[in-house]
């Protein structure tokens, strides 16, 4: 610890990534080194685990006990949670979601996955390809996270073999492609020994890639997010109606996708009233341009009925507008799907009731079979038609996460009992 | 190696109401997905203030004067200005605040014309709410006390709170949005799953919700907001000479709550303080950051973690945050 982290204030850009495999393939190991490696461990954390190495009779110091978490989680052995964690480098801030990888755990794997810039799949190197790895791809696809790191850990074990690096890259590539994964980065590593995540090490002297941290570093994101379609889901309406700002309205909310500039052509849905774009406002001033994901508040130059749970679009790219769409569920509540019951959405800024008028199919995550069922389990994954009360203003969820995604809430219970993505109309 | 690394590129986009002849005009600024990481983390806040507005039927921001609170206010400011904060500012004084801090709060909530109300828990100690072994002993943990009947009294529905994930690992574990039941508990084993910037707000009558904005931020980041918005933050969090003493690996303040005793000799040190909190417990470091700027110098080289260094209550068990949450502590 006594190198000194540099940190400067100019321009870092924030990646959020999570890592999906067991404690067994080494993934509280390959994040204690991550931390460890790029300085973020603070002494007192370290001198803690390395009390508690001791205790146990360890030689070194075990970097996986700095992902421990709560006390009913160490007296069972095992990850309950997503747990969050951060660290920096002078390039970049990032964000772990860092997602137990138990059979099931599906759901926090897709709730981590949500948010996610990057996932990195952890295969043990004996082991090679196991079905957990296959089901971590398909969440991974599903959720649609845009880069994908397949960590072949433990090389170490396997004599820093090239040989078991292409054979797991060869098996893992037939399943990637049939899911239509791209932007797979296989890195082979050592994270007990640090080979590959932060240092090169000399022990893998055949592969020619970066190291982890370095791809972490440098993977562009800036395409993440889709920057062509303008949409702004209307969060609150602003009418202070005080003396100076008599006549002010304005509409907040968040930029989820693309750009917008004064002057330009928007569309009110699902009203279809149109407008213009008249101020750009926020507390440091006006804005000539706007860009996903700034929160701003727009006025516009025509006096039009616009509550929160609108849209805001630009008029010459225009979204879905419907009452009745096909998605794909990912069920994460111990209560079962009711057919017969009447659920909430929450997509956007708005909230309706919906009912699920079919299920088309269960997928089999180990097999990515299609099966017939009446109800979805916790832990499933389903396509279904849904009807709700209410025109929703949606685009597919491959085109637009943003605008993709819903949340179903039981109404009784007022828990989030599933996690959504529209398909697109001819699917 | 399949992953394509590209430079950051201008973006070509017409600007309205400026016309040039024959030339398009290319604005050099950000692209979307290119925000800096404060401004990413901004408009994450900002966004999850207006849900809280938008949905919860009587929220309230809680405001103690400490900087990650300071942080949350111009948050607050970016959120609803020019209009006013759709809730109050709420502080639950333990009476065993920095008179600093207090000072600081009300000047604050002055400039910025919200309403304060502040609930303190002498009242509850003469209510016989809160019984304490003695008169000098950390109130951290009985805050839960107040906070929860204040909740009570004011039917919340929503506290807004300025923890972060990176505090403390019980806290890593944290939704942004984090349900308690009517007891005030947190049930970590129970947690609402929170995907996308979807946040469930939805509670029965007694129920509540814990709000965290400020949730994916770090210390660093906080002070760097705090360089880059020019805000003002009590005196105590800069360099001063303060009477100390060395007790359990920390240095206390020496203030009515803490006196020397036995061997204990006070020390006249140049110190600043991390957190502010209960006096009683809150421990300054030996610095002589006396600037924001000197400050983040020394938190991005810093080597021990914030609560670590300055919270003796958190050094008593492993899970000492853990359990103090679930008893309804933020």
């Amino acid at each position: 610890m006594a190198e000194v982290k540099k940190i400067s204030l100019e321009h870092t850009e924030l990646l959020r990534f999570i890592t999906a495999g067991s404690v067994d393939d080494g993934k509280s190991t390959l994040i204690g080194r991550l931390l460890h490696d790029s300085k973020s461990i603070f002494e007192d954390q370290l001198s803690a685990i390395a009390q508690t190495s001791q205790k146990r009779g360890m030689k070194d110091v075990d970097l996986s006990l700095l992902t421990d978490g709560l006390q009913a989680e160490r007296e069972q052995g095992i990850t309950i949670d997503v747990a969050y964690r951060y660290f920096a480098t002078p390039k970049r801030k990032f964000i772990i979601a860092d997602t137990p990888g138990h059979e099931q755990y599906t759901r926090n794997m897709v709730t981590g996955a949500s948010t996610a810039n990057l996932a990195i799949i952890l295969i043990d190197a004996r082991k090679g390809v196991l079905t957990q790895s296959r089901r971590h791809a398909y969440l991974a696809s599903l959720v649609g996270i845009p880069h994908l790191v397949v960590a072949v850990n433990k090389m170490d074990l396997v004599d820093y073999s090239q040989e078991v690096l292409e054979k797991i890259q060869h098996d893992f590539s037939i399943f990637a492609d049939k899911l239509g994964l791209k932007n797979i980065a296989y890195i082979p590593m050592s994270a007990l020994n640090g080979d590959m995540v932060v240092e090169r090490g000399d022990r893998l002297p055949w592969y020619e890639g970066i190291t982890l941290m370095n791809l972490l570093e440098n993977v562009s994101i800036e395409h993440d997010i889709n920057l062509e379609d303008f949409r702004f889901p209307v969060q609150l309406v602003c009418r202070p109606q005080t003396e100076e700002l008599h006549d002010f309205r304005g509409y907040m909310g968040r930029i989820e996708s693309g750009y917008i500039n004064v002057g330009d052509a928007i569309t009110v849905l699902p009203s279809r009233l149109t407008s213009h774009v008249k101020e750009i406002v926020t507390y440091d001033g006006f804005l000539t341009h706007a860009v996903a994901p700034q929160s701003v508040t727009l006025t516009i130059e025509d006096h039009l009925d616009i509550s929160r749970g609108d849209m805001l679009v630009k008029s010459d790219r225009l979204p879905r507008v419907t009452k009745e769409f096909t998605a794909i569920l990912c069920w994460l509540s111990e209560r079962a799907l009711d057919p017969k019951r009447k659920y909430l959405i929450k997509h956007s800024t708005r909230i309706v009731k919906a009912l699920v008028k079919q299920i088309d199919y269960r997928v089999d995550v180990n097999t990515l079979n299609h099966e017939t069922v009446n109800t979805l389990k916790m832990n499933d994954i389903g396509k279904v038609k849904l009807n709700v009360q209410q025109d929703l203003v949606c685009d597919d969820y491959q085109s637009n996460h943003a605008t993709g995604s819903f949340i179903v809430i039981d109404e009784a219970s007022n828990n989030t009992v599933a996690a959504g993505m529209i398909c697109p109309i001819k699917d | 190696m399949d992953i394509i690394m590209s430079d950051m590129h201008d973006f070509v986009a017409p600007v309205s109401g400026i016309a040039m002849k024959n030339e398009s005009i290319i604005i050099k600024r950000r692209t979307a997905g290119q925000l800096s990481h404060l401004d990413s983390l901004e408009s994450e806040s900002v966004h999850i203030l207006r849900e809280v507005a938008a949905e919860c039927a009587n929220p309230a921001l809680l405001f103690s004067g400490g900087k990650d609170s300071i942080v949350l206010l111009r948050l607050a400011e970016k959120a609803f200005r020019p209009g006013r904060f759709p809730f109050p500012l709420l502080h639950i004084d333990t009476g065993h605040n920095f008179p600093e801090v207090i000072d600081f709060r009300d000047r604050r909530s002055d400039q910025l014309g919200e309403r304060l109300i502040v609930r303190s828990m002498e009242d509850s100690i003469k209510q016989g709410r809160v019984v304490l072994r003695s008169k000098n002993q950390s109130r951290n943990a009985f805050q839960s006390v107040t906070l929860l009947d204040t909740i009570a009294e004011l039917h919340l529905d929503a506290c807004i709170g300025g923890a972060r994930r990176d505090e403390e690992k019980a806290r890593a574990k944290e939704r942004i949005f984090s349900f308690r039941d009517e007891f005030g508990q947190w049930d970590p084993k129970n947690q609402r799953p929170e995907l996308w910037d979807i946040y469930n707000t939805r509670v029965h009558a007694g129920e509540n919700i814990r709000v965290f904005p400020i949730s994916n931020w770090t210390e660093l980041d906080v002070w760097e907001y705090i360089a880059r918005e020019r805000l003002e933050v009590p005196n105590i969090y800069f360099a001063h000479k303060r009477d100390v003493i060395r007790r359990d690996n920390g240095l206390l303040p020496v203030s009515d709550l803490v006196q020397p005793t036995g061997s204990e000799q006070p020390e006249n040190l140049m110190v600043r303080f991390r957190t502010v909190g209960d006096m009683s417990c809150t421990c300054p470091v030996e610095s002589d950051a006396n600037s924001v700027e000197k400050i983040i110098a020394e938190t991005a080289i810093t080597h021990i973690t914030e609560r670590g260094a300055t919270r003796m209550d958190d050094q008593t068990s492993d899970a000492s945050m853990e359990l103090r949450k679930k008893e309804g502590y933020f």
